[in-house]
């Protein structure tokens, strides 16, 4: 445990935000060049998942625990989302036989 | 003082220039630096693949990989309750789901046609200048030091966690569980065959 200011003054604060910002760009970039449901729905995984270290990287340097338990909140929530998200794109595929999200764009199927 | 963010952003791009080390004791010495950017390759590759990939099957897989990376960035942040959770949560439980909704909607190629050109070009160049403005961004933002903690002030254990949430953050934890039975109910309504 004595390891963790070493490891903090080793990577910078920067970099961990460098790095969420790439992972949630490329999240955002999924969103919007994929048509397949299910890899648009893994895109909103990749963005929440580069929130999360964000929160963890900012918690772990500023020596406060709060942000963790953010992520604890913000994962909680994702679970909760997948299961319903996948639950209608399920009775999406039932109804239409497809799952391109192009074949959404009217509400009366 | 002569420090900006392109300075921070070349050096994440040259891996902190980890490869001018040379002597084995040197190596040892950034360690934490080294498995650092090893993840953070990892992490950037494997999430580029999982939005790149043809196959919802490969994706769902590589998705797993990054996840794993995520995990090893908890574990150097010493977050070690946040990177359990996240395995278990996330490959554990959202990565299964993934799964079987691709297994079960069996999904052939000739079903879903790639965007045209102009658009997935146009997605790649709003992604990219979206990450450009954030980075220039941060340019902006204040420095802080790291605050340095002793062995006893560690943040990230089972204890210090347990405490604040059900301490602070009790009234947010009940309504959590709340969430979830809308979602259990949600789930049974909506996927159930109708007579």
């Amino acid at each position: 445990m004595e390891n963790m200011t070493e490891t903090i003054r080793l990577v910078p604060l920067e970099h961990y935000i460098i790095l969420s910002l790439i992972i949630f760009s490329i999240g955002a970039m999924g969103v919007l060049l994929r048509r397949n449901m299910i890899v648009v729905f893994m895109s909103i995984e990749l963005m929440l998942n580069a929130v999360n270290l964000l929160a963890v990287a900012f918690s772990s340097f500023r020596g406060d625990a709060a942000g963790q338990v953010f992520v604890f909140f913000v994962m909680v929530v994702a679970a909760a989302e997948v299961a319903l998200g996948l639950a209608i794109m399920m009775m999406i595929f039932r109804n239409i036989r497809s799952i391109d999200i192009n074949q959404l764009n009217q509400l009366k199927w | 003082m002569k420090y900006g963010i392109l300075d921070d952003l070349i050096a994440f791009l040259t891996f902190g220039s980890i490869f001018e080390k040379r002597t084995t004791n040197e190596y040892l010495t950034c360690m934490e630096q080294i498995i650092f950017y090893a993840l953070a390759f990892v992490a950037i590759a494997f999430s580029a693949l999982t939005v790149g990939s043809r196959n919802a099957m490969y994706s769902v897989l590589y998705l797993i990989v990054t996840f794993f990376a995520m995990a090893g960035f908890y574990l150097l942040l010493s977050a070690e309750f946040v990177a359990i959770v996240h395995i278990i949560v996330y490959a554990g439980a959202i990565m299964v789901l993934f799964l079987f909704t691709v297994m079960m909607l069996n999904l052939n190629a000739p079903l879903l046609l790639p965007r045209a050109l102009l658009v997935r070009l146009l997605a790649v160049i709003a992604g990219g200048s979206f990450a450009l403005v954030l980075i220039a961004a941060l340019g902006k933002a204040a420095h802080f030091a790291p605050v340095a903690l002793g062995a006893s002030q560690a943040v990230g254990t089972v204890n210090v966690l347990g405490k604040m949430l059900f301490n602070e953050f009790l009234l947010p934890f009940e309504l959590t569980s709340v969430l979830f039975i809308a979602t259990m109910v949600g789930v049974v309504v909506l996927t159930k065959k109708e007579e």
